[in-house]
């Protein structure tokens, strides 16, 4: 397999075509990642948006094409799933902790029983992770006593343990109440400021503006429009474009 | 004790509450021995019930269809018959047809052997069912949320679905435990020496058939009782704030 290097994109995807049964949901849709790149990803509901972000580390699985992540063919039937894994995180909109365990015990358990690391070490860089999206305090309690933002918060330090190289963010915001919704944008901002290569599929627009390198518009499979969010927001060419930031901004 | 033996041998005199048991010692011995074998008949067919309803709804998740089809043959089978006519299908039909088969000499298992089997066969059917309810109970996000942080099939199994799913499944597996235990009384059929059958034995030669009933139906109220209060407690420890009911 050729190794990857730095200056190449993180994630390239070219021609990628994906259809639930008859129904087409990406008919070709390319784009580049750098490293250290933020990328956030807009446009309506349907649009395949979620179908893409979900490829990328391999929980949808595509027809054509080709979705190459650190030099890793993700579609490739011989890949290391843990591999890949390991290096991109994925965070949901519904937060899918674990109801039984303990706020501590979700953000070790990947790295004790996937990674196989040490207890005590991985304990560590646990209760720092907690403190890092702001809940120290709650190690103990249980997913179920938690507001929406806060299980949102452990679902990225529970990503965050695996030290991954890439966050994937699905609809992060979307469940959550309006006052909530700032707790869980800024722990994704210090992340982006941080150098955390990051794709974010997400209706906060003004957000959008504010952290992503580039923004990109899709619309019924395909993306139909993308550019540095200065230009992008302030002078779109596309008519859908212009009729989507129409109704949402 | 020997205050206690006067004390029923006066009843059954005097007031005419004739409670053997207490005072003679072969009718309290033997129904000891009752008891002691309704204790242990359970015991093993509730393990073995759990055990068979793992494997079933294992075999059931199978992506080899005839396998499925089999978990479906046997669920179907146990679950549509009567626990009754289940013991006397096989004990008197399965048993003869195949040990003179096979060339065995007097049956291939013991009355006990076959009321252990059936029974746990038949619990187990429930079993499988109710486990199935509990596996499809948890949510496939959660799954999937552990897909992606690399857990294998087997981890997420271990350590995600099956805790949940027991915890899901738990109230309706206690409930069709309970019923096992109580069921344990149809292996009287085909003379297993539990409870009820001893009893049975004892008011044959005492004529006490009321002071019996009494005496056998405070015995399950107190086993199942016993077996609740276990269950009840194990389910406590198992409960986690915020899921399903928190208080």
């Amino acid at each position: 397999m050729k190794t990857w290097t730095p200056s190449e994109p993180i994630i390239s995807i070219s021609n990628v075509h994906k259809a639930y049964g008859s129904f087409q949901v990406l008919k070709g849709v390319s784009l580049d990642v750098k490293k250290g790149e933020v990328v956030c990803i807009i446009g309506p509901s349907g649009s395949g948006k979620s179908t893409l972000i979900r490829c990328i580390n391999g929980l949808n699985d595509i027809q054509s094409g080709s979705i190459r992540v650190e030099g890793m063919e993700v579609n490739d039937p011989k890949l290391d799933k843990l591999a890949l894994r390991k290096n991109v995180g994925i965070v949901f909109q519904q937060f899918n902790l674990f109801p039984h365990k303990t706020v501590l015990e979700n953000v070790m358990m990947a790295p004790v029983i996937v990674l196989k690391q040490a207890r005590t070490e991985v304990e560590q860089r646990a209760r720092a992770l907690i403190a890092k999206v702001r809940l120290e305090g709650k190690e103990n309690a249980y997913p179920g006593e938690l507001s929406g933002g806060q299980q949102q918060r452990v679902a990225i330090a529970r990503c965050l343990a695996m030290a991954p190289d890439i966050m994937l963010f699905d609809e992060v915001t979307s469940a959550l109440d309006p006052e909530t919704v700032n707790e869980v944008l800024s722990t994704i901002k210090d992340l982006a400021q941080e150098g955390m290569t990051c794709i974010l599929v997400t209706h906060e627009m003004g957000f959008a503006r504010e952290v992503a390198d580039h923004i990109y518009f899709t619309d019924k499979g395909v993306i139909v429009e993308h550019g540095p969010p200065d230009v992008f927001f302030a002078n779109p060419k596309d008519p859908r474009t212009r009729e989507f930031l129409g109704k949402v901004l | 004790m020997a205050t206690i033996a006067d004390f029923f041998h006066w009843l059954a005199a005097k007031r005419g509450y004739n409670f053997s048991i207490f005072y003679d010692r072969f009718d309290g011995t033997q129904f000891l021995y009752g008891i002691w074998t309704t204790i242990h008949l359970s015991f093993f067919c509730v393990l073995l019930s759990v055990l068979f309803g793992a494997i079933g709804v294992w075999l059931q998740r199978s992506s080899f269809e005839p396998l499925r089809w089999l978990v479906g043959a046997y669920v179907g089978f146990f679950r549509n018959t009567p626990p009754l006519v289940q013991l006397y299908f096989f004990y008197f039909a399965v048993d003869p047809v195949l040990s003179s088969a096979l060339g065995v000499k007097g049956g291939l298992l013991s009355n006990y052997g076959w009321a252990l089997l059936v029974l746990s066969l038949y619990a187990g059917a429930f079993n499988t069912e109710i486990f199935r309810s509990g596996i499809e109970a948890v949510p496939k996000s959660t799954c999937e949320a552990a897909e992606a942080l690399g857990y294998t099939p087997l981890q997420i199994f271990r350590h995600v679905t099956f805790p949940l799913a027991f915890r899901v499944s738990f109230p309706a597996m206690t409930s069709n435990l309970v019923n096992l235990i109580k069921t344990t009384t149809t292996a009287y059929a085909i003379s297993v020496a539990e409870t009820l059958y001893v009893a049975n034995r004892i008011w044959s030669d005492q004529f006490n058939v009321f002071e019996m009933m009494n005496v056998v139906w405070v015995v399950y109220l107190v086993l199942v009782g016993l077996f609740l209060a276990f269950m009840t407690r194990w389910e406590k420890a198992l409960r986690v704030p915020g899921f399903g009911r928190s208080k």
